[in-house]
């Protein structure tokens, strides 16, 4: 029994996944652009994953996840629908500011495909035209296309291999919109960094404001640390409590990726660890099944 | 009773703590200080000379009856002891550990005026451990009222208001942002000087009173101050948050890979158990040649874990001298017996890059004093010409922390100029039944500070909520009567509630 119970997994391809995860308080006021930080277990480290969506009446919180590092994959094998996380604690940063712009540009690319969904809702609730913008490097990775839709007044896909929609990148698509209307009064970006400083860079010539969520590294998430400082112009913020919405014009995208490299040889070896003890793990257990089971076919699974 | 002692019939060195080889301490994480054993305890008990001016209760934050504690240590009577401590202070394992004595009972003790001054700390911590050890709790008969009590914030102004309210009858319940309850106890403040088992055996005492921990919860956000009195039924709250938002210095290279806050540092160490990487999985930064820049408790702390994690060099750099250095004199000894080199006079002016985002160096200029400062110090200031670079791979800020702005964003709270809560002498703030003390109130500050404002602003929520203070007319000092009415402080603003049976 876990206090913060998993209640649904979909798999949208074999490194996508999502969750949805019983925690009533916090849906009832999440919104828009606030994240999580959530641990597996007792070893575990603090991950932030943006908030996806939230449903109200069913006092759920969903986040989609890329499996990338060994966390995510840990948590890729080992969440399934009844069990459940050891911490989960949020909603966590500022909500985006959901303007009163008539017409906006929602972009997601890669991980922030799901994250942009509840902005792109917002606006919409909002009154706003929504134009979607969504990438993927294939036609097979898509996924909640039927939710953009039905937020969305015009959907656009871009794929790397143009297996679906515009083959390109999702720049392709804002320069798309652009062409087709001069009234944007706004794009919302979210996607790895090098995506939304392509997007910010796209916008730019145009002067149309562009918001980027940014995702740097933090352990508590609540401005204590200074882990998650980006450069924003001259100044610096914490992305987790000023943030994690910033002005991509301002934001200083090469320092931000820089950062995010800090761990990258700890986060090699902490994969290298776990899959190694993965390994092991099937090796023991294939062979102590081996002779307790002449015939494989009379295992008794438990 | 024993004869009268004086300060020539007492022992006249200080026993001295069984401490860890510096050497060998150097590589491990348990604890530098030993502790007393009983008979050390006892024979540092008879250097206290009970002198009735008794300046060291007014020396401590909380104002804990020492003399009566030291006098039941002297007679074996442990237990008496503790139930002296724990009238006034709930957590003495923890206090007896960090509280900064030599300014606090210690700095007035009568002793000290001539000879060393009583090991006060280091009874406290003796009388605690020893609780500890014997599974000891003093669980008084708690009367309850309909009264519910929110805290917000784990740390030791949470858990001393916690205890008081709980001991008031208070249903009382503490919200942690963090997995596990103890804020800056438990991510701050390495295993070396505070193990975990006594955080957890303190926090243990509290849910025995009755108190509530509540993790995972970023109040603010979750939901407001404001909702806690208007939608959650908690008839007052009290804010203790922190400070928690680090100072970076603003020198060219800050953002750059291998610079980190003092705080991130300890909680990747010792909140997430970093030092275990990779069978816990949050990855620290390791360094081989590391500075650390400020001269407190908490740059004591981060060297003393950088050297521990096998850092070959760790400097310490401090614009001002030694005499400045906010550090405990103890902590500051013990990192010199480890080996720590420090650079006082030294003011970092740029971090070096080493073309790949990560720090190769660092550039400092020397400093000498000159006229004193606001705070009483003298002020240091840079001579000309005198830049140098020196290498190094980490680079820690522990030059202390601004407000922390969630509760302001996400409240009405009144804000002072410098962004933390607003709160008068009562530590009452601008909200009605919401009250804020520690360090998201003063700022930085040690741990006991922060308890006797825990324990300042129960009084002053007892008040509110109109519970009889039993404290109070017994600190009630008149003798003749003047300044109360059978017994009962007139300063106190609500009397008993009488029901007539």
């Amino acid at each position: 029994m876990s206090r913060f119970e998993i209640i649904k997994r979909e798999d949208f391809s074999d490194v996508t996944y999502l969750l949805e995860i019983l925690h009533p308080m916090m849906a009832k006021v999440a919104r828009p652009g606030q994240f999580v930080i959530v641990m597996l277990h007792e070893h575990g480290e603090r991950i932030p994953l943006t908030i996806a969506d939230f449903d109200r009446n069913a006092g759920t919180i969903t986040l989609v996840i890329q499996a990338v590092g060994k966390t995510t994959k840990e948590m890729q094998r080992a969440c399934r629908v009844g069990t459940g996380l050891y911490a989960m604690v949020g909603p966590m940063g500022i909500p985006s500011p959901i303007s009163h712009a008539k017409k906006v540009v929602c972009v997601g690319g890669g991980l922030g495909v799901a994250p942009v969904y509840p902005q792109a809702r917002a606006f919409k609730e909002a009154g706003a035209y929504v134009i979607g913008v969504l990438g993927f490097r294939n036609k097979s990775l898509i996924f909640w296309e039927d939710k953009f839709r039905a937020c969305c007044d015009e959907f656009i896909v871009c794929t790397d291999d143009g297996s679906a929609g515009i083959k390109g990148l999702v720049t392709e698509g804002i320069k798309q919109a652009i062409a087709m209307h001069s009234d944007i009064d706004e794009v919302v970006a979210i996607g790895p960094p090098i995506m939304m400083k392509g997007c910010a860079e796209a916008t730019r010539p145009h002067q149309i404001k562009t918001m980027v969520s940014l995702n740097p590294l933090m352990v508590d998430g609540t401005g204590m640390c200074g882990g998650c400082r980006v450069k924003l112009g001259d100044k610096v913020k914490f992305a987790c409590v000023d943030g994690p919405d910033f002005d991509g014009h301002l934001v200083d995208f090469d320092d931000l990726m820089t950062r995010l490299r800090r761990y990258t040889k700890e986060e090699r070896m902490s994969l290298d660890h776990w899959e190694k003890n993965c390994r092991m793990q099937k090796q023991i257990e294939a062979a102590s099944a081996l002779p307790a089971s002449p015939a494989p076919a009379s295992k008794v699974k438990r | 009773m024993a004869k009268k002692r004086t300060i020539r019939t007492i022992p006249q060195e200080r026993t001295p703590m069984r401490e860890q080889d510096p050497q060998a301490r150097a590589k491990n994480f348990e604890e530098v200080a030993c502790g007393y054993s009983i008979e050390d305890a006892l024979r540092e008990s008879e250097r206290c000379m009970l002198c009735p001016d008794e300046p060291c209760i007014a020396g401590c934050p909380v104002g804990i009856d020492i003399p009566g504690f030291i006098q039941k240590l002297g007679e074996k009577d442990f237990r008496g002891a503790y139930d002296i401590l724990t009238d006034t202070n709930l957590l003495p394992s923890i206090c007896g550990r960090v509280c900064p004595q030599e300014t606090q009972c210690e700095g007035v003790c009568t002793v000290g005026d001539s000879l060393e001054p009583v090991a006060i700390g280091r009874l406290e911590r003796f009388v605690g451990d020893t609780a500890i050890k014997e599974g000891w709790v003093n669980i008084p008969y708690i009367e309850p009222t309909r009264f519910r009590v929110g805290i917000v914030g784990s740390g030791p102004a949470g858990m001393a208001c916690a205890a008081d309210m709980a001991k008031a009858g208070c249903d009382v319940t503490v919200y942690e942002a963090f997995h596990q309850p103890g804020g800056v106890l438990r991510y701050g403040i390495p295993d070396f000087r505070l193990p975990n088992e006594v955080i957890d055996a303190e926090i243990n005492n509290l849910r025995k009173l009755g108190v509530k921990f509540e993790c995972n919860t970023l109040v603010g956000r979750l939901f407001t101050i404001e909702q806690m009195i208007e939608e959650m039924g908690f008839h007052t709250v009290f804010v203790g948050v922190g400070a928690g938002y680090p100072t970076m210095l603003g020198i060219p290279g800050d953002s750059l890979n291998g610079v980190l806050s003092a705080n991130e540092l300890l909680t990747r160490c010792n909140l997430m158990r970093a030092k275990e990487f990779p069978n816990f999985d949050t990855p620290l930064p390791l360094g081989h040649r590391v500075a650390v820049v400020g001269a407190g408790n908490t740059a004591m702390d981060a060297m003393r874990v950088s050297k521990r994690l096998g850092a070959e060099k760790v400097y310490c750099i401090y614009r001002r001298s030694r005499k400045e250095a906010p550090a405990r004199v103890e902590e500051v000894h013990h990192a010199e017996q480890e080996e720590i080199e420090f650079h006082w006079l030294t003011n970092p002016v740029a971090v070096l890059d080493d073309g790949k985002g990560s720090v190769r160096g660092m550039r400092c200029i020397r400093m000498e004093l000159g006229e004193p400062d606001d705070s009483g110090r003298r002020r240091p200031v840079p001579i000309a010409g005198s830049e140098f670079d020196f290498e190094t791979d980490l680079i820690v800020y522990a030059i202390g922390t601004n407000a922390n702005p969630i509760m302001g964003q996400t409240s009405k709270l009144k804000l002072n100029k410098w962004g933390y809560i607003g709160a008068d002498e009562n530590l009452a703030t601008s909200v009605a039944g919401v009250y804020a003390g520690g360090d998201i109130v003063t700022g930085a500050a040690t741990v006991i500070e922060a308890m006797g404002a825990g324990r300042k602003a129960a009084r002053s929520m007892k008040a509110y909520l109109g519970i009889r203070d039993s404290s109070l007319p017994y600190m009630a000092q008149d003798g003749n009567g003047a300044g109360s009415l059978f017994g009962i402080d007139l300063k106190e603003r609500n009397f008993a509630r009488v029901r007539v049976a």
